[in-house]
């Protein structure tokens, strides 16, 4: 009993950051990973679905359709942002940090200004179920099966849908793609816009677990940047895989010598990744399938 | 960003002073310059922009009642956005350049240990007016916030009385954290009971999974959350999430985070917090000074007892500049020295301490009930800040610029 205690403890330790990583990550894995634009307003998209997660639930609306509402809402930002400013940074990366950056900064200030340094939260739902004598958050449970079920769901989109093989020829080859009659610049916008919503979502998911600021997002940024950087470009071979390898190192760290080593395992991992594989590990894997 | 702006007159005045530079006697009659450094925005904003507006509502009421020695009041408001170099730097601009008379700054401790040395540089004079870790002995500093032997002292016993000797310590991992879980420590040994776990948890961290699982998997009898900043607030949550049941005990929450407020009940459940203030005593002062502060600040989410103590810190210095009869930092120091200076203020009566220019206290132990009210199992009256003095720190004799813990106190004189 004593070791069934200790292994649904790991394993539900495990999930947990697993589940943390692949969801703040997967919007980040878009627009970073796949379309190449480093998006330092990542966390400011995630607040944004959070922010309109715990209105609509405080409305009224149910959670699951409230965190629906969340994706969707930072969805259509993303697109407007896209639109307005991403859409002539695509050939100009170092360009597109500073206009992200600058649109981080004022998505939270503006924020700030506009509703205050603090929101009153949801509330966890779902309570606590028994193992085994420890007490266990189900909506946790429930955040890990959304993991799974957020991985594949975006493994049938791109890879099973018309759109999703259109948007991955668009950003691989945009020039044939848009050769044989792809609107190429609706495409950006709309994968662009699901990376948003992605982003979105996470903050909705996590909305009811979380303090309610302005700075909430970026909380979220150094895990997120660090699955997709050690990930590579690829969401599937590389985001996660790197985000079960990464889970594994850090609640393996924290469980032995507390929050900071977790960090701090975190952050090495990324500095031996870019050292030694610099195109992460889907760069790697797709490398030695070759 | 968030400057008052200087009107006609204070600019004429401005210019007045300048003129006047050259007659020292001349300038006493401009007006009195506070400048106040405090986080309006970042990860703390959510407990110091009361603090801003409680010194604004103590400037008005100043100004009004015919401000010190007759001379007005005038704040230079600098946002430093919860980062150490912003308090740096604007210590630096307010000390340099807008030359003011006093400075009030200051909410973690490593922003306070970021710019002291700036105050001490150009001899300048602040009040931090928020609880801390105690152990400051700084001629340059004047503390009106409770400190351990005042918040800990009357917190943990009680508590170890109430639920148990096995105590699990999480603590903000730097120098707040660490020093008071140190006094934590200290306070259960000197007790009988045990340390059942302690952990340091990163500013800015979110997830507590494991660390629940810790606390779930020692025999604690309660937890002592000494959580900084919001992204570490999001443990209450998550530990109620995962039924963790145990009572917690703490400095920080609730009088300076109205946690109770933000969070959705019952998260916050079978807290008890020592507090020198929050708007929930229910004494006529208290009554009163909630009454005022809202006349001027209707939309005011809570007054937590930074601000209690910020509004407490203008009249004490109003007090103390009349008795001197000017802002000169030497003059303004020999009144404090002179151990009456007291206010009766929003929690009660309180006097600042000469030996280590710490304030006294009534204590008020505040506990959370199941649907976030409160209710006063405990106060304790007129709790000294003693550590400091009764180690050897006496700062009417000499000044040694310097913070002192438990395990570092002062040298043997």
């Amino acid at each position: 009993m004593a070791l069934f205690q200790s292994v649904f403890g790991m394993l539900y330790q495990f999930g947990d950051t697993f589940a943390f990583l692949v969801i703040s990550c997967a919007g980040l894995a878009v627009i970073f990973g796949m379309m190449g634009v480093i998006n330092l307003a990542h966390g400011e998209f995630i607040m944004c679905g959070a922010y309109v997660t715990a209105s609509a639930a405080r409305a009224g609306l149910p959670l699951p359709l409230a965190i629906l509402t969340g994706a969707l809402v930072a969805g259509l930002v993303g697109m407007l942002v896209e639109r307005l400013v991403i859409r002539h940074l695509y050939h100009r990366p170092l360009d597109s940090i500073i206009a992200t950056w600058g649109i981080s900064l004022i998505a939270t200030q503006g924020v700030l200004i506009v509703l205050g340094s603090t929101m009153q939260g949801v509330g966890t739902p779902l309570g606590s179920i028994d193992v085994g004598g420890r007490s266990y958050s189900l909506y946790r449970l429930v955040l890990m099966a959304c993991a799974l079920g957020l991985l594949g769901g975006l493994y049938v989109l791109f890879y099973h849908s018309r759109f999703g093989v259109i948007a991955r020829a668009t950003i691989q080859k945009p020039q044939m793609a848009h050769a044989l009659g792809v609107n190429t610049g609706r495409m950006y916008g709309l994968t662009f816009g699901l990376g948003a919503a992605l982003a979105g979502l996470a903050g909705g998911l996590y909305a009811p677990t979380m303090t309610m600021v302005p700075t909430m997002g970026s909380t979220f940024m150094v895990e997120s940047f660090v699955t997709v950087v050690v990930g590579g470009a690829d969401i599937f071979v590389g985001a996660a895989p790197a985000a079960a390898i990464l889970a594994l190192i850090k609640a393996g760290l924290t469980a032995w010598y507390g929050q900071l080593f977790g960090q701090i395992g975190l952050l090495v991992t990324v500095i031996l990744v870019i050292r030694i594989l610099p195109g992460g590990l889907s760069g790697w894997l797709k490398g030695t399938t070759r | 960003m968030t400057r008052t702006r200087p009107n006609l007159a204070s600019l004429m005045a401005g210019a007045a002073l300048a003129l006047a530079a050259a007659a020292p006697g001349f300038a006493q009659d401009g007006p009195i310059k506070i400048g106040v450094l405090e986080d309006q925005s970042g990860d703390f904003a959510a407990a110091t922009t009361v603090k801003v507006h409680a010194i604004q509502l103590a400037a008005k009421e100043i100004n009004d009642a015919g401000g010190i020695n007759g001379r007005p009041v005038e704040l230079v408001i600098y946002d430093t956005q919860s980062d150490n170099r912003r308090y740096q730097e604007f210590m630096r601009r307010v000390l340099q350049s807008d030359k003011v008379d006093v400075v009030f700054a200051g909410f973690s401790s490593a922003s306070r240990e970021a710019y002291r040395p700036i105050v001490n540089q150009f001899d300048g004079l602040a009040f931090y007016n928020n609880q801390y870790e105690g152990g400051v002995c700084d001629n340059n500093m004047i503390v009106t916030g409770a400190v351990p032997e005042q918040q800990f002292s009357t917190l943990i016993p009680w508590m170890m009385e109430e639920y148990g000797p096995n105590v699990y310590t999480l603590a903000a991992d730097y120098n707040f954290g660490q020093i008071s879980a140190e006094w934590v420590r200290n306070i259960v040994e000197e007790n009988g009971g045990t340390m059942a776990g302690e952990e340091f948890i990163p500013l800015g961290v979110s997830q507590f999974g494991q660390t629940i699982q810790n606390i779930q998997s020692s025999d604690a009898d309660f937890v002592v959350t000494l959580l900084v900043g919001a992204a570490q607030a999001s443990y209450y949550e998550q530990a109620s999430s995962a039924n963790v049941g145990l009572p917690m005990a703490s400095s920080v929450n609730v009088g300076q985070g109205y946690e109770h407020k933000r969070f959705t009940p019952p998260s916050l459940a079978n807290m008890y917090v020592t507090t020198n203030y929050i708007e929930e005593i229910d004494t006529p002062a208290s009554k009163d000074f909630v009454e005022r502060f809202h006349a001027m600040f209707p939309d005011e989410p809570y007054i937590n007892q930074e601000a209690a103590n910020s509004y407490i810190a203008m009249n004490l210095y109003k007090q103390m500049v009349e008795r001197a009869g000017t802002t000169d930092h030497d003059a303004v120091r020999a009144v404090l020295a002179e151990g009456d200076v007291c206010f009766d203020g929003p929690s009660g009566n309180v006097c600042l301490d000469p030996k280590s220019q710490h304030m006294s206290h009534t204590i008020y132990l505040a506990k959370v009930n199941d649907d976030h009210s409160i209710t006063f199992p405990k106060v304790w009256e007129d709790i000294e800040p003693y550590w400091l003095g009764d180690a050897g720190c006496d700062l009417t004799k000499n000044d040694p610029s310097a913070q002192y813990t438990p395990s570092s106190p002062p040298p043997a004189q």
